[in-house]
């Protein structure tokens, strides 16, 4: 109960402090509407992109044994652990304008990842892929590898066996991984403020509308933290209800 | 570059568990001999661009009184505002703008009257060696360079604002940071080509930005107010820290760093 009540106090006291009266006023805003669309677009892109690249590399770390996994392994579940504006910093130095490969992916292609959608949408997935990889990987291993040895032995090439027998059978641990990883993106602030900046309509995300909204109008921060609180929690109960029914 | 960085991090860490620390001690023995008897933490919330300045006028005070611990919050004077008025245990507030500090007078949550204690102009910042060939403020309306303010709410970013409207200049912005060392930080590594921020942060810098000067008809003076909080639990150290500012000693501090005299 005391678990529960340090999650729901907090909730309480944003009700609390809610200006009801003002709040179609304040829900019309453009500041809101700005940061919903710049929060959804790149959440969702952030956990696509985890999808895509992670799969692949929780396949490779409960898959393959290699020199280096365990480094390689460390390496990748960093970002759970780091504080995000060091990664934010961290990828300044690395993609920024004056960054190891930010010069020349300038110099190459005039792209510039500081202060665009798509340096939220990396500093998104750089805090957010660890949960996809870590979930999926987790699932590789538990499985029993003697369904896919027998689809082998009838005959199926890897990629199919991959296909037809891995990947349904991790299903809910895919659908989990996502989910968690677009929930730790939507709620993205140090990495995204310290990497992409702050501009409404292009890089202000919702926690970043949060923050910037703090230091001048209390009751606008506290609408658009409980527009983050219902949208996660629509996601979570809807997602939770599908893929993990209780017992 | 910045060593406060890092200690801002613990700063706000302290803020946050503050909450059960006493001050009973404080309100016991007094000697009535100004400072001499001062003791406990002095929790000071200032303005980030009092940063490098505050960090002396810490460790002059913490020289002059043993047995104090001044720990400094610094961070953007409104979200220091929302802190007070939330009940964070802050017994001196230092804001870059009279705005934040009336705001808290208001609320009641100011003892005594604010006093001016610093001054500070406004400055073009550029990367060192200037990449962007930046000239003045008209190259803020510039789409093809990469341009920062502080957010607006933030003093550096209202301030900022005003300037430019006087110049008649509708800026071409990237990017709104939450406070002036943000938008510093951003300068010094060359993300931004410029951004407009105090003069002292420039010469806080050392050669990393070069600063512009804005036209004197054109800039703005900040004024910086301090005051001794209502709910203080260190009350007789805000005092004491309070008339250290406004001495002959902090005065000089504060000029060594760029701010002008009030």
């Amino acid at each position: 109960m005391a678990g529960l009540a340090l999650f729901a106090l907090p909730l309480a006291g944003l009700l609390a402090r809610t200006p009801w009266t003002r709040l179609p006023a304040l829900l019309s805003g453009e500041v809101v509407g700005d940061a919903l669309r710049v929060s959804a677009v790149s959440s969702v892109a952030a956990a696509v992109v985890s999808l895509v690249l992670g799969v692949p590399l929780a396949w490779i770390l409960a898959r393959v044994a290699f020199p280096g996994r365990a480094l390689v392994r460390g390496i990748v579940t960093l970002p759970l652990v780091l504080p995000p504006v060091v990664g934010g910093a961290a990828l300044l130095f690395a993609l920024g304008r004056r960054g190891l490969v930010g010069a020349p992916l300038e110099a190459a292609t005039g792209l510039v990842l500081p202060f665009s959608l798509w340096g939220v949408i990396v500093a998104n997935t750089f805090v957010a892929m660890p949960f996809l990889v870590v979930t999926v990987e987790g699932a590789l291993h538990a499985q029993d590898r003697r369904y896919e040895d027998a689809a082998a032995s009838l005959g199926a090439r890897r990629w199919t066996v991959l296909r037809r027998v891995t990947l349904p059978m991790i299903a809910p641990s895919l659908v989990s991984g996502l989910v968690l990883s677009w929930a730790r993106a939507f709620g993205e602030f140090g990495a995204t403020i310290t990497f992409a900046g702050n501009l409404q309509g292009r890089t202000q995300t919702l926690p970043l509308a949060v923050f910037v909204a703090l230091e001048r109008d209390r009751d606008t921060a506290v609408v658009i933290s409980l527009v983050m609180v219902l949208v996660s929690l629509l996601v979570l109960v809807a997602l939770r209800n599908r893929w993990w029914r209780a017992p | 570059m910045r060593p406060q960085r890092p200690a801002r991090a613990v700063v706000l860490s302290v803020v946050l568990c503050a909450c059960g620390v006493q001050s009973a001690p404080d309100n016991l023995a007094d000697s009535g001999a100004p400072g001499a008897s001062i003791t406990g933490m002095i929790l000071v919330s200032a303005a980030a661009s009092l940063t490098d300045a505050f960090a002396e006028v810490e460790a002059a005070f913490e020289a002059a009184h043993p047995g104090v611990d001044v720990v400094l919050n610094l961070g953007g004077s409104g979200s220091l505002r929302t802190q007070i008025l939330e009940g964070a245990p802050v017994d001196v507030f230092a804001s870059a703008d009279m705005a934040d500090t009336e705001k808290a007078a208001r609320d009641g949550l100011v003892s005594g009257e604010p006093r001016i204690f610093a001054g500070n102009s406004l400055q073009v910042a550029v990367p060192k060696g200037n990449p962007g060939g930046v000239e003045g403020l008209e190259a803020f309306a510039d789409p093809s360079l990469r341009l920062g303010l502080c957010a607006q709410g933030v003093p550096c970013g209202d301030l900022a604002r005003t300037v430019l409207a006087r110049a008649g200049v509708v800026p071409s912005l990237d990017t709104e940071e939450p406070d002036v060392r943000a938008l510093l930080t951003k300068i010094e590594l060359g993300e931004l080509d410029a951004g407009i921020t105090y003069l002292t942060d420039v010469a806080s810098a050392g050669g990393s930005v070069w600063g512009l000067d804005i036209p004197a008809d054109l800039n703005v003076m900040a004024a910086y107010p301090i005051a001794v909080l209502a709910h203080a639990p260190n009350p007789r150290g805000a005092d004491a820290f309070v008339r250290f500012i406004l001495s002959d000693e902090g005065r000089s501090i504060l000029s060594r760093f760029g701010f002008t005299r009030s």
